[in-house]
């Protein structure tokens, strides 16, 4: 403990309730932040890869989520270790970022803070470790260019895209019909994409989910499905051609917010008023039907009254819808959102060539279908599947996948998977390790050997003899010269990655090495660490 | 360096093969408690529930068992989950789907300890439930084009779900029954138009379908108890003081007089509106509200039939029978629909006055009388009845039939073990496995029935080997019998959501290497 002393020769306290706190400082700190964080890396690397396995994880409230995907898990984790919630933040900004590969980094950091331990071990200092780490993900990042390459796809050949889609799939349990999702995913973006600004806008869309049915009967709705029905039960359930008005103002009488009282003190204003709300109902209704409106979405409830006027005049509504789901009708349809029934004109009415009430199974379960919009920029994948848990995972998996896709269409560098990339950083860092003079050149070689760990884990997972599969890709790269021998995971029999067809996105593999780095340098930074001692 | 702790107090993982061990023995173990219900002689299990009365539930029917239970094992709980939709989603095959899929993993858990990496066995699983799919849709029957056949399959259908339940006894009433139900519903599957109504005495045979409507309700006083070609007004509104709601108005008066004054237009407001529902020219008026004193009387003036608080259901149903609009407003009676029937009158079943609408325009809803000796036998019975008619309503829908009593299984596991033999690698002992697991299915059947399981299965094993075979257990008889001659049916729709969900279930379990279970929320300590 350190102890200091005032000029009488007082102990002078420094922290607060010293005694109680319990203190790692200098080597012994930096060890235990790099076994907290081993630790976590460890539980994710065997989800990593096609062969990858899950991780079942049962929350504070007893739900049961089953998942492969690494940002999920480490959510999920209740971890306590501060320095392994550092690694579920870096999980998460991968995922924030780029939204795949959220495993492979935290198993990269991983791998990274397993050299650096070494490497302090021969009495390397850590600044130095870090220093090296920062030049070597510099050499990495750039040979990540070298050997990445472009392709080219339009609306008409989406095939590139597709594959890339199925690489990201591949390792979950999705796989199955990792072909027809992938198409769905992709065609998902590329429906809301500005191919022009190179950017696509993921809110537009909407993956909604059912349980029930099979994985194949998964399908791309050109418009918006939402959990609702019609507010009355004798509503026409299938409109053509049409107009929706949008509302965000309930059918129910108007309460002023401002404070207010209206007293009834007379028979006549007793009548008046009743009057007035008989005829505030009907003008509701009546401004909806003048403005031409087939269709009324509404993000309030209805009064009694309100809804039989409704059923009455032959305009059917919807009640209750979400703030999120209006916006993406509003998207849809071309509509406006509408806050007042005065102000409702023809112009704000949305159009969708088809509305229809679709039921499911046993129970009565109903959704809305809105197709064939003005507006055919927001779109809905909605999933079905065995159960509660496929269906999520299943929203995961296309989350990932959509992203991916986005990521391609902003910038269209691809560089190859299954390992390959990484070991060829890894030779690249390896060679140009020996130009570095001084203590870095050992934290260089460090970070090369670190890059091994991916492949590595990839063949450990798909059952392959680790070590030996490594070496024999490594060798076949530096003699073939070719960059894109990666671990056959799946068994094909050929260890190129282009016939393979295992691509992977070039932002997606420089930011997983950037961001691992980063958090394995601030690890590093870390010499002492004070935490209230258990009690 | 020892390895700090990185979770949170209590929170807990596992690894590897213990956590595998955990989920197959989870999974297995709930397989096994529902396994005993399996089949025409399934024994039935008794729930008492923990919360206050202790109330007790007699069942056969797998989601319920199922959804009872408190389970703490994660695999379990997915193996809930998938009996939960299964239930959704067609209504029966509860209890099969989850033996189905503990019996996959029984067999994936013998392949692992034959050092068989768990993603070998999840492909040979795949192809093997492909195969199999594709060996059902091979043997499918579809009746659709022939009413008179397909009237019979569904009676079929409904007798082979009934057997199992409780009310085998007297199948091929409820059989007739359900069948009956569901064809009035002309292909929607919203069995929200056939109410069932429980009256406890008489003996389940008494049980029967009214093709008007019910409603559990009485008749108010003073008004007519039989009205001939009724003129029905559907409504929703408030019949009790009906307030001013507009800019959030309340009465405030300085003397007594205004109060009654008030008071008065308030009755008078009331009795306009009456007089306005009366204005439709109706002779009964149902709402889903209460009606006071004061407008019931004003009813039984006009000499109309006013029936007060039928809940939602209850008028959604009456509209679509009568094919009456749900109104709330009175302003416009000629734009109005109002409903119609032949005749309303009060009947008496047991003890209890209901109502009884017959001769209804639209004959899309109906309603089923249970009765029957206690409220055990009863719900139940509810149970086993909507599980048939499910089926049956999935069945209109989805026409194709298969037989029943094992012979779908035999099909498929005949199939998957050709294709175990045609496929070269390691793959093929998990397609083994698979077929092994299918024909874990009719052995159940016939061990719960106190049959000779093995020498039964053997038998139906060697006629399966002729082309165009109908063999399946006859657990009557205790023998193999043809299930064409039998009757007995099943829906193909059941049989394919069983064989899918059971593999998903089961390839998610396998696929899983680590259980971590967050430290239990804490209650809040309530002194």
């Amino acid at each position: 403990m350190a102890l200091a002393f005032d000029e009488f020769g007082r102990p002078f306290l420094i922290l607060k309730e010293q005694e109680q706190k319990t203190r790692l400082r200098g080597l012994d700190a930096q060890k235990a932040n790099i076994s907290a964080g081993k630790a976590v890396a460890r539980i994710l690397r065997t989800s990593l890869g096609p062969k990858g396995m899950d991780k079942m994880l049962q929350s504070p409230d007893g739900d049961v989520t089953v998942t492969n995907d690494g940002a999920t898990i480490l959510e999920q984790m209740d971890v306590d270790n501060q320095i392994a919630k550092l690694m579920v933040e870096l999980s998460r900004s991968q995922d924030y970022e780029i939204g795949d590969g959220t495993t492979g980094v935290v198993v990269m950091a991983g791998s990274l803070l397993e050299q650096a331990e070494k490497l302090l071990e021969r009495g390397i200092h850590p600044i130095r470790v870090a220093e090296g780490y920062e030049v070597a993900s510099r050499i990495a990042v750039e040979h990540l260019d070298r050997i990445s390459q472009k392709f080219e796809f339009g609306p008409s050949n989406i095939e590139p895209l597709v594959q890339t889609c199925m690489t990201t799939l591949s390792s979950k349990i999705v796989n199955r019909c990792k072909r027809d999702l992938a198409e769905i995913a992709v065609k998902a973006v590329l429906a809301v994409a500005d191919l022009e600004r190179r950017d696509v806008h993921l809110d537009l869309i909407k993956v909604e989910g059912k349980v029930g049915g099979r994985l194949e009967d998964t399908e791309l709705v050109y418009g918006i499905v939402v959990d609702k029905d019609m507010s009355h039960p004798q509503m026409p359930k299938r409109i053509e051609d049409a107009k929706i008005a949008i509302l965000t103002c309930p059918f129910e009488p108007p309460k002023p917010k401002t404070k207010h009282k209206v007293d009834i003190d007379t028979v006549e204003k007793f009548q008046t008023l009743r009057v007035q709300e008989q005829k505030y109902f009907d003008d509701m209704v009546q401004k909806c039907k003048d403005a031409g409106a087939t269709l009324v979405i509404c993000q309030w409830g209805f009064d009694d009254e309100a809804n039989h006027l409704l059923m009455n005049r032959n305009l059917p509504a919807v009640r209750w819808v979400g703030g999120v789901e209006l916006e993406l009708i509003a998207i849809a349809t071309g509509g406006r959102i509408v806050p007042r029934f005065q102000e409702l004109t023809p112009e704000k009415l949305g159009k969708a060539g088809m509305v229809r009430e679709k039921s499911f199974g046993t129970t009565k379960d109903r959704m809305l279908y809105i197709e064939q919009c003005a507006n055919s920029r927001a779109v809905t994948i909605f999933i079905r599947g065995g159960n509660k848990m496929m269906i999520e995972e299943t929203k995961r998996s296309i989350h990932d996948a959509l992203c991916v896709a986005r990521n391609l269409i902003r910038n269209n560098s691809i560089v190859y998977g299954g390992g390959s990339a990484e070991i060829s950083c890894s030779i690249a860092v390896e060679s140009a390790a020996d130009r570095y003079p001084g203590v870095e050149q050992y934290a260089i070689r460090g970070f090369a050997d670190a890059l091994d760990a991916i492949p590595m884990a990839l063949a450990e997972n798909s059952g392959l003899q680790p070590i030996e599969t490594l070496s024999a890709v490594k060798s076949q790269q530096i003699k073939e010269n070719n960059p894109f021998c990666g671990i056959d995971c799946n068994d094909v029999g050929t260890n190129d990655m282009r016939e393979q067809n295992v691509f992977e996105t070039l932002i997606g593999k420089q930011q997983q090495i950037l961001l691992a780095t980063q958090v394995v340098k601030m690890i590093l930074k870390i010499d002492d660490v004070i935490s209230p001692s258990d009690y | 360096m020892a390895i700090e702790r990185i979770f949170k107090d209590e929170a807990s993982e596992e690894k590897g093969e213990r956590a595998r061990m955990a989920s197959f023995v989870g999974a297995m173990a709930i397989a096994d408690l529902v396994k005993t219900t399996l089949g025409p002689k399934g024994m039935d299990k008794i729930l008492q529930s923990t919360g206050r009365g202790r109330e007790v539930t007699v069942t056969n029917d797998g989601a319920t068992i199922l959804k009872s239970l408190h389970i703490d094992n994660a695999a379990a709980k997915v193996l809930v989950d998938i009996s939960k939709v299964q239930d959704d989603e067609v209504g029966d095959g509860t209890t099969s789907v989850v033996v189905l899929a503990g019996e996959l993993l029984r067999e994936a858990e013998k392949l692992v300890a034959a050092k068989i990496h768990p993603m070998t066995i999840i492909s040979g699983y795949r192809m093997a439930a492909e195969c199999a799919r594709h060996a059902l849709l091979q043997k499918v029957v579809d009746n659709k084009e022939d009413a008179e056949t397909f009237r019979s399959d569904l009676t079929k259908i409904a007798m082979t779900t009934l057997s199992s339940k409780i009310l085998c006894q007297d199948k091929d009433h409820f059989a007739k029954l359900a069948v009956d139900a569901v064809m009035r519903l002309k292909g929607s599957t919203n069995l929200e138009s056939i109410q069932i109504i429980k009256k406890p005495g008489g003996s389940l045979k008494d049980s029967f379908l009214d093709d008007g409507f019910i409603l559990d309700k009485k008749i108010g006083i003073g008004q007519p108890k039989r009205i001939e070609n009724a003129n029905i007004l559907v409504a929703n509104t408030a019949m009790d003081t009906d307030k001013v709601k507009i800019y959030g108005a309340r009465v405030r008066v300085d003397s007594m007089s205004k109060v009654a004054e008030i008071e008065g237009a308030e009755k008078e407001k009331m009795r306009e509106k009456v007089q306005k529902i009366i204005s439709h020219g109706i002779n009964c008026f149902v709402n889903r509200q209460l009606i006071y004193n004061f407008p019931e009387e004003l009813f039984a003036d006009a000499g109309i039939l006013a029936i007060e608080h039928a809940d939602f259901d209850g008028i959604e149903r009456l509209a679509l029978v009568t094919g009456g609009e749900i109104a709330s407003t009175f302003d416009n009676p000629e734009t109005v629909k109002l409903g119609h029937c032949k005749l309303i009158e009060e009947i008496m079943i047991g003890e209890d006055k209901l109502i009884r609408f017959s001769g209804v325009q639209m004959g899309e809803a109906c309603t089923i009388v249970l009765r029957g000796a206690s409220h055990h036998v009863l719900d139940e019975a509810e149970r086993s009845l909507h599980d048939a008619l499910c089926v049956l309503s999935q069945t209109v829908n989805d026409s194709r039939v298969l037989f029943g009593g094992g012979w779908p299984e035999m099909i498929m596991a005949k199939e998957v073990d050709e294709l175990a033999r045609k496929t070269p690698g390691k793959k093929s002992h998990a397609i083994e496995a698979f077929s092994r697991a299918l024909l874990a299915i009719p052995t159940i059947i016939a061990d719960n029935a106190g049959l000779d399981s093995a020498e039964l299965v053997a038998q139906l094993r060697a006629e399966h080997h002729k082309e165009g075979c109908n063999a399946g257990i006859d657990v009557i008889s205790g023998s193999v019998g043809d299930m064409a001659e039998l009757g007995i049916s099943e829906a193909f729709k059941v049989k394919q959501a069983v064989l899918l969900s059971a593999t998903e279930a089961a390839e998610m379990i396998l696929r899983v290497d680590e259980i971590i279970t967050c430290a239990p929320r804490q209650r809040e300590n309530r002194m």
